[in-house]
């Protein structure tokens, strides 16, 4: 991926239900960057629209929090891929992708960074203790990642860090 | 959660407290028929204590964090309860009829969404079509203009949302007593410029609804239908409404159980039932008890409890629904569907007529009034009634909230659809299928779910059917992720 690359980062979650705000959280650090080719969408889900929003770039990093997987975030690659689920509440990464790729003939690149989080389960605006250190450690590792506008590599690097040891995920990722 | 009734033992696991998840749990007897199947959807908790010593002007905001498909219809829910608390009992034009817009422009949106992303797959190719092309992409793929068309209308809504409100999410236009700004003339302009647009392609998605349900409706008649009774709101003259009006429940023979009902006296008509297996409460109409009170709301209960529509095309497309059940309520589940895309129609042509009203470049935004400790707010969202119940103190700070979302109404409902279709599609086997998930899945679908306050983290299986023998024994699972 050259530095010419139109990023769009993804940051979904509700910031009124605790650990799920790490998406959100995410996306307002990343905003303050204000890092060159990267657009910064937050909302509370993903839903069919993001799927023409994400055609018009050329990676998308999606960013969510996690409830299981590796600690302190994992990093994967998302491929496009369809199905239908029960409800009109949420769309997965892959859902997003291959609409984008049905509708506008072409599908960016795709990540999912998932921020492991602790509490979900009640109301509230705060993130527990150990879903801000792992939101700190995302942006460490992200930034300079999103910067230079290569996530790939970034899949490479994360599996290699110690505190990201690979969740399953990752290690299917590292692999793609 | 644990609950032991006879040889039945059920358990809600904590994993299954996390919002945005399902699970459906199905207990055969002795001979392998379905004894029990029941739907687990959990509503959120922990919402009262949230709210409570917040400022009651901050609640039309801080409620929009129960959903992030119909925030709006909270926001407008909690506007309309605290006009009451405020004294605004009477707001001003240009009030009245921007809040209207903004909630036609969420209907627009959740219906569209729902049709496109959930329902189209079921009515184009059926819900007994390979699982490969019955989604969202495959819809894509086989009906280009369709596809396109189900974004663009929700992204029409998503517009007339960030008009009215502000914003798409965590919007701040509805204030108690009013609003805090009108639509420009720019604005205007630009919606005007696509409705006809989206004139032409809410009526296509009616025609697609009607044939579908029409063609099959041998087949559909049966499937998770259920003789019900319907709750919604109703215009004083009896005509359909989803903004104000009184409450109207009917019987499943379409008489009258009660009507007009003031708002505020809500809890007089309605009562909840908390059950040990469900952290969801169920609730119904007081004078026919818990047994046979229990009502559906949503598209069909609105379109069925309406005597007409207020804009012509969806009323004629009202007639033609009501003409399949000779005038009587129409009970068939998947017709959900259907009366869902009559009332997107409606939507639209309510969106025309208010973007040509001049009232809405107004500049009297807010009224006050005798201030009062309590109001109550009733709205139709797109899955149904919605209630929003507050008190406050001296300081305007909320000491009460409660809340009636859409799905806890259709709970019971819903369990029985999801009981009915598991006793004709799973009865005698011993393993989920495919076929059987779908199923189930068609059967929920129809009533859309709204899963208040969903959290969507990854890691987390949006549906788990479980499969227990007559000794509660774990024999089956299968998970939709």
């Amino acid at each position: 991926m050259t530095g010419a690359a139109r990023m769009l980062a993804l940051c979904y979650g509700n910031p009124g239900r605790l650990d799920d705000g790490l998406g959100p959280a995410f996306g307002a650090a990343l905003e303050r960057e204000n890092l060159a080719g990267v657009t910064v969408d937050v909302d509370y889900q993903l839903t069919v629209e993001d799927a023409m929003t994400a055609a018009a770039h050329d990676v998308v990093l999606f960013v969510d929090a996690a409830i299981t997987g590796a600690e302190p975030f994992f990093l994967h690659q998302v491929t496009p891929r369809a199905s239908l689920g029960f409800s009109s509440h949420g769309a997965e990464p892959e859902q997003i992708l291959a609409l984008a790729a049905e509708l506008t003939g072409s599908a960016p690149q795709g990540y999912a960074l998932g921020i492991r989080g602790y509490e979900f389960d009640e109301f509230g605006e705060l993130l527990s203790t150990g879903a801000v250190e792992n939101l700190a450690a995302a942006l460490q590792f992200m930034v300079p990642m999103i910067l230079c506008h290569d996530l790939r590599h970034s899949l490479r690097v994360a599996a290699m860090v110690p505190g990201c040891r690979p969740g399953r995920q990752t290690a299917q990722a590292a692999e793609g | 959660m644990t609950t032991t009734t006879g040889d039945r033992r059920i358990v809600i696991e904590p994993v299954t407290r996390v919002e945005g998840h399902g699970k459906v749990s199905i207990l055969l007897d002795e001979d392998n028929k379905v004894k029990q199947a029941r739907l687990h959807i959990v509503e959120f908790r922990g919402f009262e204590r949230f709210i409570q010593g917040r400022l009651l002007w901050e609640v039309p905001v801080l409620v929009q964090r129960l959903c992030g498909i119909c925030p709006v219809s909270h926001h407008l829910a909690a506007a309309k309860a605290l006009d009451r608390i405020v004294g605004a009992d009477k707001l001003t034009p240009t009030a009245e009829k921007m809040r209207l817009l903004m909630h036609h422009g969420q209907f627009l949106q959740s219906h569209a969404l729902h049709f496109f992303h959930l329902c189209s797959p079921d009515l184009l190719f059926g819900f007994d079509a390979d699982v490969a092309m019955r989604n969202v992409i495959g819809v894509a793929a086989a009906h280009r203009d369709l596809a396109v068309q189900g974004v663009m209308m929700r992204k029409f809504g998503q517009e007339i949302i960030k008009a009215t409100a502000g914003k798409k999410i965590h919007g701040t236009g509805a204030i108690p007593g009013g609003i805090n700004k009108n639509l420009s003339i720019a604005e205007r302009d630009g919606f005007l410029k696509d409705i006809g647009q989206m004139m032409t392609w809410a009526r296509g998605v009616v025609d697609i609804a009607r044939g579908y349900t029409i063609d099959n409706l041998a087949t559909l008649a049966d499937f998770g239908s259920l003789d019900s009774n319907y709750l919604s709101l109703a215009a004083a003259d009896g005509s359909y409404e989803i903004y104000d009006g009184g409450l109207r429940a009917t019987t499943c023979d379409g008489e009258i159980i009660f009507d007009h009902v003031d708002n505020q006296l809500y809890d007089q008509y309605l009562n909840e039932e908390v059950r040990p297996w469900s952290y969801m409460k169920f609730p119904f109409i007081k004078s026919l008890g818990p047994e046979h009170g229990w009502y559906r709301v949503g598209p069909l209960a609105r379109v069925n409890n309406a005597d007409r529509f207020t804009t012509p095309e969806a009323e004629q497309a009202r007639q033609e629904f009501a003409a399949v059940t000779d005038g009587k309520p129409c009970h068939v589940t998947m017709g959900y569907h259907w009366a869902r895309m009559i009332e997107l129609l409606h939507s639209v042509e309510c969106i025309q007529q208010l973007l040509n009203d001049t009232d809405l470049q107004g500049t009297d935004l807010v009224v006050n009034g005798e201030r009062r400790a309590e109001g109550v707010g009733i709205i139709e969202a797109p899955r149904g009634t919605l209630f929003h119940h507050y008190k406050v103190d001296e300081k305007d700070q909320v000491t009460m909230a409660n809340l009636i979302v859409s799905t806890t109404s259709n709970n019971e409902p819903m369990n029985r659809s999801v009981q009915k279709v598991a006793e004709d599609h799973l009865s005698g086997r011993m393993e989920i299928t495919e076929g059987m998930l779908n199923h189930i899945e068609v059967a929920i679908r129809a009533y859309d779910p709204c899963l208040s306050c969903a959290t969507h983290a990854m890691g987390q299986m949006p549906l788990t059917i479980e499969l227990y023998d007559h000794e509660g024994t774990r024999i089956d699972e299968r998970v939709r992720g």
